[in-house]
């Protein structure tokens, strides 16, 4: 091996067992990655109880009469939107422009806060109707569903705000450039989640 | 110093070397995932809309969009790819949807076999009244 290195003028690559240990920023982004997978787990085990209790209304309205697609669609734009701009503002950060990060954090922030505002505004309207997580199982699967979604998107928003005072203060440090590659992470994840809701909940509910 | 050693964080595109040219060809990328997104999103909205289509497979049909449109965010958005610098994510990845596909099917597997078995006959029902 020895001699193909003093043939060659290429380094060879390193075997994995003499690489040493992995940078920071590999290891940062897969154990969030991890997270990531067991809050999905934790998603599914709230899906099965919707899925299994989506017919257990107890006399009380079902998705038919509940939901409004419009209110849906738009909902699903924006945050498919944010994923967009979010992915923008990642490619900003790699690259050191405080302006794209700005702009990109700020149209991502302002999607999702039209997207919690949209989702508060029906939850609102279906407590003040007496159709609240009391009303029925199906309402309760269904608000610790939705709701558990939509505080994770409040929790994205905090963390992104967080995020930028990071940037203001300290510039693109590595340690803030990790933390914003795992906001990215999060925020793409929370629209995967959103693909199934729309899909289980609202779309087959307005069929059944 | 390069990580090609490394295996490549999720979420982490692959990049060439070229400044310019890269910060281009990322911006591609998330805007073939976008539309794609976007046209499955319309998709779905139209096949559970439509009265064109079989009624009892739109459901099935709903779930194969999401399925879709699952992979394209996880491609486009999160560069989850098939390189060997990846196996780890995709192993975690994979692990992830088994428990995920566990839990859904045999939950509702489960509670299905359960009413159906144990849907109580109207005498048994009032029996179970006067307890």
């Amino acid at each position: 091996m020895n001699i193909a290195v003093a043939l060659s003028d290429v380094p060879p690559e390193l075997a994995a067992s003499e690489a040493g240990p992995a940078p920071k920023r590999v290891v940062v982004a897969y154990g969030f990655w991890i997270f990531l997978l067991s809050d999905i787990v934790m998603f599914a085990t709230l899906f099965a109880a919707y899925a299994v209790l989506a017919r257990a209304t107890d006399g009380g309205p079902n998705g038919v009469q509940l939901f409004s697609q419009t209110s849906v669609a738009v909902e699903t734009a924006c945050l498919l939107a944010s994923s967009y701009t979010c992915g923008l503002m990642s490619l900003a950060v790699k690259s050191r422009r405080h302006l794209g990060t700005y702009f990109g954090a700020f149209v991502t922030f302002a999607l999702g806060l039209a997207f919690l505002a949209l989702e508060l505004r029906e939850f609102a309207d279906m407590i003040v109707r007496g159709d609240g997580p009391q009303r029925s199982a199906f309402l309760s699967a269904f608000f610790t569903l939705v709701g558990c979604h939509g505080l994770h998107v409040t929790a994205g928003l905090v963390w992104l705000v967080v995020m930028m005072v990071q940037v203001v203060l300290r510039g693109f440090h590595p340690t803030v450039q990790r933390r914003l590659a795992c906001f990215s992470l999060f925020w793409h994840a929370l629209d995967i989640v959103w693909v199934w809701l729309f899909t289980v909940v609202y779309l087959m509910g307005v069929r059944a | 110093m390069t990580d090609t050693a490394f295996d490549r964080p999720p979420g982490d595109p692959s990049m060439p070397a070229e400044s310019e040219e890269r910060e281009s060809a990322g911006v591609l990328v998330y805007t073939i995932g976008l539309l794609l997104a976007v046209g499955l999103t319309a998709t779905s909205f139209w096949v559970a809309n439509t009265g064109l289509l079989w009624g009892p497979g739109v459901p099935l049909g709903l779930v194969v969009l999401a399925v879709a449109q699952m992979g394209i965010h996880l491609v486009f958005f999160l560069h989850i790819t098939t390189g060997p610098d990846n196996t780890n994510n995709v192993l975690a990845l994979a692990f992830g949807i088994l428990t995920v596909i566990l839990v859904v099917v045999g939950s509702l597997w489960i509670m299905a076999d359960l009413n159906h078995n144990m849907m109580p006959r109207p005498e048994l029902m009032n029996l179970h009244m006067q307890h």
